[in-house]
Formats: structure tokens, sequence, C-alpha cells
């Protein structure tokens, strides 16, 4: 699996050669630093640890942390597990060119808080008549039996919605800038800008 | 916009596309793809409007063909357009022709800016 750690800079679209039109996902991807390679014999489970964009006023265990990978403490650190790419050792820098043009994709973020949101728009609900003396528009519909005393667990409710962590798969890399960093990822990807993302080889979807 | 996001879109920006405004008279020159073989469509009509800003920007030319109204939308950089050519500069008052959907014949004359 490749990973790497960015930052969503927003939305453009970007032509073909015969002329079609393509949505992209601006991502600012890396440069990481491997802050960690875990092994199974020392930590039980094999992965890599990347950090990406470097913290202001980092702790001192942070710090130490970095230290031991010749580099400052990061903001955004994130493991890649299973069979890692081979030959990534601790201090290394990633960057974008990990990936290339027609890869797939899977974009990890924090979708955009919503606040309090009501059912409709919350769990799909369906909305009531508005009018022809109808007095039920937008409210939740049943909680269920009465017979049950009760409200079952995981009953559909209003109440807050989104900022959450979000996969979103099998999203194709249209291009690769490895001089800015950059990647275009073919469609939307969670959360608003300037939040970070992970951006891994799919999981689903056999790459080449 | 991020100024990198913004530079993406920029990039393609094409240099060779006249200036043109709505109520003028173009030629367009489509690429048109026949399976392997490649050859020139012209749409020759009236821009009826301009929509969006830079990369995404589109224009709607509108031509009376065989007694049938016809409106195509172009994005103004698609690599699909050979070139443009602009025939005549129309002289009108508004940004959006729709009212010309209603003309026919003589009504629908645009009147030429010399």
């Amino acid at each position: 699996m490749k990973g790497i750690l960015g930052r969503k800079l927003g939305m453009t679209q970007v032509f073909t050669e015969d002329g079609n039109v393509i949505p992209v996902t601006v991502v600012e991807a890396g440069p990481c630093v491997v802050l960690q390679v875990k092994s199974l014999d020392n930590d039980g489970y094999a992965s890599v640890q990347l950090g990406f964009a470097d913290k202001k006023r980092p702790s001192k265990p942070e710090a130490g942390h970095a230290a031991k990978a010749n580099t400052v403490a990061k903001r955004y650190v994130r493991e890649f597990r299973g069979p890692v790419e081979a030959g990534l050792t601790l201090g290394q820098e990633v960057k974008a060119d990990v990936f290339a043009v027609g890869d797939f994709v899977d974009v990890i973020g924090v979708s955009k808080g919503k606040g309090t949101a009501g059912p409709i728009k919350r769990h799909n609900q369906s909305r009531g008549p508005m009018g022809h003396g109808s007095k039920y528009h937008r409210g939740v519909g049943s909680l269920g039996s009465i017979d049950a005393n009760r409200v079952f667990k995981g009953q559909t409710m209003a109440g807050r919605m989104g900022h959450e962590r979000v996969t979103v798969q099998n999203l194709q890399i249209v291009r690769v800038d490895a001089d800015r960093n950059l990647l275009l990822i073919k469609g939307a990807i969670p959360g608003p800008k300037n939040t970070f993302v992970t951006v891994r080889t799919a999981v689903k979807k056999r790459n080449g | 916009m991020h100024p990198l996001v913004r530079d993406v879109a920029l990039q393609q920006l094409r240099t060779d596309i006249p200036a043109f405004r709505p109520g003028d008279t173009l030629r367009v020159h489509v690429k048109v793809r026949e399976g392997s073989r490649e050859r020139i469509q012209v749409f020759e009509g009236v821009v009826i409007k301009r929509k969006g800003t830079a990369i995404s920007a589109t224009f709607t030319a509108r031509k009376i063909s065989y007694g049938v109204g016809v409106e195509r939308t172009f994005p103004v950089y698609s690599p699909k357009l050979e070139k443009i050519e602009v025939m005549k500069r129309g002289k009108v008052r508004r940004a959006k022709l729709y009212y010309l959907r209603n003309l026919r014949g003589k009504a629908a004359r645009i009147k030429e800016i010399r």
C-alpha cells in the first residue's frame, strides 16, 4: 500500500485531450517525513508512520519523537499499515510522485460540520405534506412500537451532523505535479478547504 | 481560491481565443472525431450568452438551420475548438439574448457595430 498525507486546497476542472471536462480536487500532498517504521518483531504489527506540516509549538514528547527522524514535530501524523511499500526508511521524505497518473486511491478526511440537523437532512427521511391541513411537516416520524415501552438504540433522530471521518473510495489520479507536490484527484473529497486528508492506494480496486 | 488551484486552472487557458460578446456573430471551428478520422465542422451563429469565469467559462451560439433554431454551448477554452472567428460585432443592450428565441426572420436581426 502506498500512502501520503496532504491538504485539500480546492476544486477546479481540467480538460482532457479530446475535450472532455474532468472535475478535480487539488491536494497539496507532501512533502511528508517518515517518523517511524514499525515492525512485526518490535511493535506487533508492520506499518509506516508519516508526518505532514510542521507544528509551531510541539510538546517535548512530540519533539523527541520527531528528532529520531531528524525533523521537527508534525501537525498531522498518520500510519499506513499492511504490506507497506518496501524501502521506506526513518527520516525519508515522501513526495506526491509516489502516485502516478491513472492510479486509483481512497481519500480519508473529516467532513464539513453541519451543526444540529433535522432527520430529513441527516437521515434522508421524507417530509410530510406542507398544506391541506397537515400539521406534520419536517418532524421525526414514528419512534417505533408502543409495545416496547422504550425507544430502541440507533433510532434516527435530529442531532449533530457532519464533522466525522469519511472515506471516499476509488478516485482516480488525474495529474501529478511533482515540483509543487500537487495531486489532482478526480471528483470531490471530504472536508472544507485547507484541511488535512490522507490519500492511499485504493483498497477495493486493482491498480495497473 | 487558493493560488495553487488558480494556477492549475490558469495554465489551461488559451491565448488564441479572440474577445467576443453577446450579440456577436461567430464562426466556431469544432474538431469532430469520427472513428480514427478527425475533421473540422463549422458552426456559425449569434452568441446569446456568456457564462462562468476563467477555465469554466462557456458560451452559447444560436443559428437557424432549415427553419429550426439550433443552440450549441461550448466551453470557451476547450481544446476541441480549432479556432473562433468573429464575423460581426453586434449592438445589443442585454447580456443574455434569450429574447431572440421568440423572434424570427427580420425581427431577429441584430444591428452591427461598424
